[in-house]
């Protein structure tokens, strides 16, 4: 250490002090980035702690009890083999899954071309009109499901409004009731709100002068629908389709109330598993397999979705 | 109307062009010939009515009254799609789905255009604003220049007789625009396109348009090239709007002399009657301080210097007269004498640096 001035030793030395320094600096951010991710766990708690044990546990309990032997109370768990799954390849119980996705298909459908055009009619109504006619659209959440479904029954039934009115235009009796279309009706009328609410999010988020644009350099309004409305607002339609078809495949309470006995679909099939026919393993099996088809059907939707957004 | 008649034809013309929104009146009977060719601009200050007469020109909003004619066709009420019109819109309006290739080929698929056709065409204006290699991207990837330049192919691809252009500078940084403006003047000069922008910004206007239109509240103030209305401002608010000017309140006492409100008179030239109480605008870099001993050439008032700012190239003197403030801008040239706060100085002008405004 002496007259030298700074050796390269020297300057070694310094770098050393720097780099403990930093090390200090370093040690800081990284208990910080710990405490961070730990203060989220925390506020993502509760849910997480409900999904794990109101969802996450019966849904194991219920793939557990497909692949259990039915037994005389049908709640015994024994003889693990897949014969409930081989029971899915019966006749009635195909007419029964493809029924049931034609109509969530059509309940879709029949949705998306309701709801997109009042959806941007909404979307581009002044922001007081818009908000008094969402509260219109959530109106009949106010009255219970049970109760709606009834009304339909009224108003369809024999000597329902409906019938009335066919028959004073001379239409004669029309029934609807305790068919499929009165079960679309219904799914319709109950799940359209899903459909509108994420269409109409979605349109109101789009930029109106990209339709101002596409008209500007010649698009007809057809066009600039085809070409920059529906592909910008492509998150919405899989949104709400998905509101839509998911409770529709499921459905119990609608179908139960306008559908016929003819008309049994997935979610009334599995009821009579569990409470009349006592076949708990089967049950569980079509329950599993719905929530396959739903599972795939999202995915499959998204990802065609993705390709356009 | 024939073609034949060319470019004697205006591009645009309009006649009693009125706009009503509810009770207010965004366009107040406006009467305007843009000329075939031109470079033309709307400017005024925000709400004056200028973005609403570009977009009736487009076909986005339709005249509540009056008629509107490009080259010679009625359009009041057509379609935008039916116009030989193009916009660039005010922060550009870019497909965000498509790529920029897709969104300057979006116009010529409408046209029905085949599909190679479009693909070269498109590639040719994507050229055109120097964007090659860009044509993959999204708008979302590109600069705010480079999206303003997608724009600009987007529109004139589809080769417009008319192009608008909506604030088209408005977003980009101040160095970014300055380029642009040259850009745009050289484009519409090979083009040939009748170019109609609007924008607030006075000194854009300025450099870039042939002739400008200055609105407010709906009016047209005065229709001329830069010059003209830089040196003959109309009325009041074109003065004040147009650069910076000092106002000084006074009457008229005959053709050529303009007594001032603190009794001194100025000889500058009216048309206006005796006793009619006028402004006279005095650009700050059209007078020059002088010392209060002195006697300039011209015409002069006197004051005292209140404050002096340092621009480097200039500096620019608030003189205090005897009842009112103005400015005064001196460039920084060798030899300037520069006056300290609270000097006594004389302020002179040509008279002929000087216009006469009403209200």
């Amino acid at each position: 250490m002496a007259e030298s001035g700074p050796t390269v030793l020297d300057r070694d030395d310094n770098a050393q002090d720097v780099r403990a320094k930093h090390a200090v600096d370093d040690q800081f951010e990284v208990r910080a980035a710990k405490a961070e991710s730990r203060r989220g766990l925390l506020l993502a708690l509760p849910a997480w702690l409900y999904l794990m044990v109101l969802f996450v546990a019966p849904l194991l309990i219920v793939t557990v009890y497909s692949f259990a032997t039915r037994t005389r109370s049908g709640t015994d768990l024994s003889g693990w083999n897949l014969d409930s799954y081989r029971k899915l390849g019966e006749p009635i119980v195909r007419d029964i899954l493809f029924r049931s996705l034609t109509l969530a298909v059509i309940t879709t459908v029949i949705c998306l071309v309701i709801a997109y055009p009042f959806s941007y009619y909404l979307a581009t109504r002044p922001e007081r009109i818009r908000n008094v006619m969402l509260v219109f659209v959530m109106i009949p959440f106010w009255t219970n499901f049970l109760v709606r479904n009834f009304a339909w029954r009224v108003i369809l039934g024999n000597d329902g409004p409906l019938t009335t009115v066919t028959e004073a235009v001379g239409l004669g009796e029309v029934e609807l009731l305790f068919t499929p279309v009165a079960v679309v009706l219904g799914l319709v009328y109950g799940f359209l709100p899903f459909m509108i609410l994420p269409l109409y999010a979605a349109i109101e988020r789009m930029d109106g002068r990209l339709l101002e644009a596409s008209r500007d350099l010649g698009a007809t309004g057809f066009e600039s629908f085809r070409q920059v409305l529906l592909p910008l607002t492509m998150p919405g339609v899989i949104a709400g389709s998905i509101l839509v078809f998911v409770p529709s495949l499921g459905a119990y309470v609608t179908p139960e109330i306008l559908g016929g006995a003819k008309t049994t679909l997935l979610g009334s099939y599995i009821v009579i598993q569990f409470l009349t026919a006592r076949n708990w393993p089967f049950g569980a099996a079509l329950s599993f397999v719905l929530m396959a088809i739903m599972l795939v059907a999202t995915l499959i939707y998204f990802r065609k979705g993705g390709k356009t957004l | 109307m024939t073609d034949d008649m060319g470019s004697d034809l205006a591009a645009v013309s309009m006649r009693s062009i009125t706009k009503r929104f509810g009770d207010v009146f965004a366009v107040d009977d406006i009467d305007l010939d843009i000329a075939d060719g031109e470079f033309f601009a709307l400017l005024g200050p925000s709400g004056c009515g200028k973005t609403t007469t570009l977009r009736m020109i487009a076909g986005l909003e339709f005249p509540t009254l009056g008629s509107l004619k490009i080259y010679g066709n009625e359009v009041g009420t057509l379609a935008p799609n039916k116009r030989p019109v193009n916009t660039v819109f005010q922060n550009y309006a870019l497909f965000p789905h498509m790529t920029v290739l897709e969104n300057v080929g979006f116009g010529l698929k409408m046209q029905k255009v085949s599909k190679a056709e479009t693909k070269t065409q498109a590639m040719e204006a994507i050229e055109m604003v120097q964007l090659q290699g860009m044509e993959k991207r999204r708008p979302n990837q590109l600069s705010g220049g480079q999206q303003q330049r997608v724009a600009l192919a987007r529109a004139l691809v589809n080769r417009p007789q008319v192009l608008l252009l909506d604030e088209p500078l408005g977003a980009l940084d101040l160095k970014l625009r300055q380029e642009m403006q040259t850009e745009l003047k050289s484009l519409q000069r090979e083009l040939g396109i009748t170019f109609v922008f609007v924008t607030h910004d006075q000194e854009e206007a300025m450099s870039m348009a042939d002739r400008i239109a200055v609105m407010k509240d709906g009016v047209l103030n005065q229709v001329a090239s830069p010059e003209e209305i830089y040196e003959r401002p109309a009325n009041r608010f074109v003065a004040d709007f147009i650069g910076h000017t000092n106002l000084l309140e006074g009457h008229v006492v005959d053709r050529s002399v303009v007594r001032l409100g603190n009794g001194s008179d100025i000889p500058v030239e009216t048309d206006l009657p005796a006793g009619a109480k006028v402004e006279v605008s005095l650009r700050p870099e059209r007078a020059f301080l002088h010392a209060a001993s002195s006697t300039p050439d011209g015409a002069w008032v006197d004051g005292a210097v209140k404050s002096v700012t340092y621009l480097g190239n200039a500096y620019v003197y608030q003189v205090a007269l005897d009842w009112m403030e103005i400015d005064v801008r001196e460039e920084n040239r060798p030899g300037l004498e520069v006056f300290a706060p609270g000097a006594s100085v004389r302020v002179a002008f040509a008279p002929d640096a000087v216009s006469v405004v009403t209200e």
